[in-house]
């Protein structure tokens, strides 16, 4: 028999991820799906809601934070979607690595794919609503990648379980958006005042809210996976 | 599909005669009053039975007699309701330690579609932690006799050559336990053929074999033990012994229908 | 499982929902005869009596149910458990309907506006699509261990939420003042006000109880229904020859 050592947990989550990645980038089509649909409804809010009547500045975050959502979601389903298709989901769980294993793994290959698109939406947002991106740039980045992984724990778990019922592409969004007002009103709120100027410690307890949320869900959504695999 | 040959016992080449040390050979799979119920509906009674290394396990029975789930359960994908279940000596579900050393081939290919034949294969191999996992991948897929076909991607492959992608998937780790359910669906002549050749090489360095399949010939020429399942029992389990094809099909028949 | 079903289908005085019943009466009667009306906002206000009390239990209670209930279930698998889940979230969404309901028709007549986006009303809305979720889940899968288990980690989840959103809510609040519209829940008021607020509350918890085993009752029926009906296709299933190749 050959020797063989399993690979950890994050050795195997890692596995799986590159996985996920390697088959999104093969096919790409969900991602520039996402991407263009970002594109699409950014330029629609734009003549939705008149930029003359009320100031960009006031309205780029909305925008920003509601297609940051909805673009995210987008990319969810298909995460678990290539697992069920000829059943590979058995042969990962028939396989050596932990359970939790495959949500880090899921979950990371996500955060991959949300980072991926708000890379491309977030100077978007910024062109079209005339905003001083590069003076907010590190900030709005480090909130986008708070906000990314709330997103991407909540929506990562009940895309696995949302892949097993009859409504699928339908429950995702029913089931996850409320878990997404902890998420979309700090952001919103913190990106509103560094857009306004002012110095972030101003909305430290709106951070402090989402950087809680992601903690507590990360965690919780981690040690509920399993829960969602048939036992 | 039957691969009858017309000489009168064409499968008895195939049955190891046993060994001396057959008996003496290791319990590779093992349960003790088995039970698996999903909420009130009961899958699998009590069942008893062994299998030792270097043997093959042929399953067969109706369709809802449990037979995916009993391999379900010995694969660590479901847990036992009552009773025991054990992988290599360790009581199922026993973690990454009983899971490392068994195999599973499905009649649903468990592919990605998108990647080639050879990432499904190494993709496997990294799960298992075998060494230098490339190699390993391209040595299984020669087994099968898919080498040539190593890059294209799994959905480009006809069903047949996806079956036995599927196969190297599950072998390439060298299990000691290799659970087969209905692992002939789609075959051709070629990969059928290649299949059982694996699947006896497998045998002869001492893993142990279940294998469900409603392909009466292919299955007991590969067998050692039979057993046939029915409401989650089995209700014939025995020695392979020299028995025909068209005398278990009759003993089949009684043991369904009676 | 037959006995079961046939001792429901008995009807049995339910004195849990006439308790329930007399003290509404009874709260009603003393919210419109015997409580002062309320001198700035007049006879709109005693919607108060029903609108915080229901948001309370709906928030509050419904949640600590459906969560311990959840965790309880995924630790110990019993079938009741989920049961009660699944009973306590249905009426919990009728209870925060009720409060969605009362908010406006309190908000109206007093500051002309239907819908305020007060903290709790806010806070209620959200928790009200948390419950709906859960049940449109509860509602697309078919198979019962399956069906349970997900609602207990949507359950779970749920309520850990709540606090989240409660954050979330009241902090945007502070930060974007607007008058206060409708009285904090615990106010400063006169005793016999405060009265008439406790008895609103406990009748209206004792509904909420006794609508809770109603529910849970009827899924025992329907659940053993289903099971007998799952256990006769079974049996005709197995007397069906299958052929072999």
């Amino acid at each position: 028999m050959i020797v063989r050592t399993p690979p950890g947990i994050l050795a195997a989550a890692a596995l799986i991820a590159r996985k996920d990645l390697a088959i999104e980038f093969r096919t790409r089509s969900a991602f520039l799906a996402a991407l263009t649909f970002s594109l699409v409804a950014i330029a629609i809010f734009y003549f939705a809601w008149d930029a003359t009547a009320v100031g960009a500045v006031d309205l780029a975050p909305g925008v920003l934070w509601v297609i940051f959502t909805f673009s995210g979601l987008l990319g969810l389903h298909r995460s678990f979607g290539v697992e069920e298709a000829d059943r590979a989901i058995d042969a990962l769980l028939a396989s050596p690595i932990d359970r939790e294993a495959v949500f880090l793994g899921k979950a990371f290959a996500n955060l991959a794919f949300v980072l991926g698109v708000q890379a491309v939406a977030i100077p978007a947002v910024a062109l079209f609503y005339n905003l001083p991106l590069t003076r907010v740039l590190l900030p709005l980045t480090a909130i986008a990648v708070l906000a990314a992984i709330g997103l991407v724990s909540v929506g990562t778990l009940f895309s696995a379980m949302a892949s097993n019922t009859r409504l699928a592409e339908l429950l995702l969004p029913v089931l996850a958006l409320p878990f997404f007002v902890p998420i979309v009103m700090p952001a919103a709120q913190v990106t509103a005042r560094l857009l306004q100027g002012r110095p972030i410690s101003e909305a430290m307890s709106w951070l402090r809210i989402l950087i809680a949320f992601d903690i507590v869900f990360v965690v919780a959504c981690a040690l509920a996976f399993p829960f969602t695999l048939e036992d | 599909m039957s691969r009858a040959a017309t000489p009168a016992e064409p499968t008895r080449d195939h049955v190891l005669a046993p060994t001396p040390a057959a008996t003496s050979a290791l319990i590779a799979i093992e349960a003790a009053g088995l039970s698996r119920s999903f909420g009130r509906r009961v899958v699998l009674r009590d069942l008893t039975f062994q299998v030792r290394d270097g043997e093959c396990l042929a399953l067969f029975g109706p369709n809802g007699a449990g037979k995916t789930t009993l391999l379900r359960v010995i694969a660590g994908l479901l847990r036992p309701t009552r009773g025991t279940a054990k992988v290599a000596g360790v009581n199922l579900p026993g973690g990454a330690e009983a899971r490392s050393v068994v195999g599973l081939i499905s009649h649903q290919t468990m592919l990605y579609s998108a990647l080639s034949a050879l990432e499904n294969v190494e993709f496997a191999a990294k799960l298992y932690g075998v060494a230098s996992p490339r190699a390993a991948a391209m040595r299984a897929l020669e087994r099968i006799r898919l080498a040539d076909r190593a890059s294209s991607p799994v959905r480009s492959l006809s069903r047949g050559m996806q079956q036995r992608v599927s196969i190297a998937r599950a072998i390439v780790h060298d299990p000691r336990v290799v659970l087969l359910d209905e692992p002939y669906t789609g075959l051709d002549e070629a990969g059928a053929v290649a299949l059982t050749d694996a699947l006896e090489t497998l045998k002869s360095a001492g893993a142990a074999l279940m294998l469900v399949t409603h392909h009466l010939s292919e299955g007991l020429a590969l067998a050692t033990h039979t057993a046939i399942m029915r409401d989650g029992r089995f209700v014939q389990h025995d020695a392979r012994g020299d028995v025909a094809v068209e005398a278990y099909r009759d003993l089949y028949r009684e043991a369904v229908m009676g | 499982m037959t006995a079961s079903a046939r001792e429901s289908d008995r009807p049995r005085f339910d004195w849990l929902l006439a308790l329930a019943v007399v003290a509404m009466l009874a709260t009603f009667v003393r919210v419109a005869y015997f409580t002062p009306v309320e001198a700035r906002q007049g006879l709109a206000q005693k919607i108060f009596y029903l609108h915080v009390p229901t948001a309370f239990i709906a928030l509050y209670v419904a949640f600590a149910i459906v969560g311990l209930t959840s965790a309880m279930y995924l630790w110990l698998r019993d079938e009741r458990l989920d049961r009660i889940a699944a009973s306590a979230a249905e009426v919990g969404v009728v209870y925060m309907a009720v409060v969605l309901l009362t908010g406006p028709m309190w908000a109206k007549p007093i500051w002309g506006t239907w819908w305020t986006w007060d903290a709790r009303l806010t806070l209620t809305l959200f928790a009200w699509f948390v419950f709906l979720g859960y049940l449109i889940l509860r509602g697309a899968i078919e198979d019962e261990s399956t069906r349970s288990r997900y609602s207990a980690v949507l359950g779970i989840l749920g309520t850990l939420l709540v606090p989240f959103i409660h954050l979330s809510v009241y902090l945007f609040r502070t930060l974007h003042p607007m008058p206060i519209l409708l009285k904090p829940s615990r106010p400063s008021l006169p005793n016999d006000m405060l009265l008439t607020f406790g008895m609103a509350f406990v009748a209206l918890t004792l509904l909420f109880v006794a609508l809770i085993r109603i529910r849970y009752r009827l899924a025992v029926t329907l659940d053993a229904l289903g099971h007998e009906e799952a256990a006769e296709e079974a049996r005709v299933g197995t007397l069906r020859p299958h052929p072999i190749r």
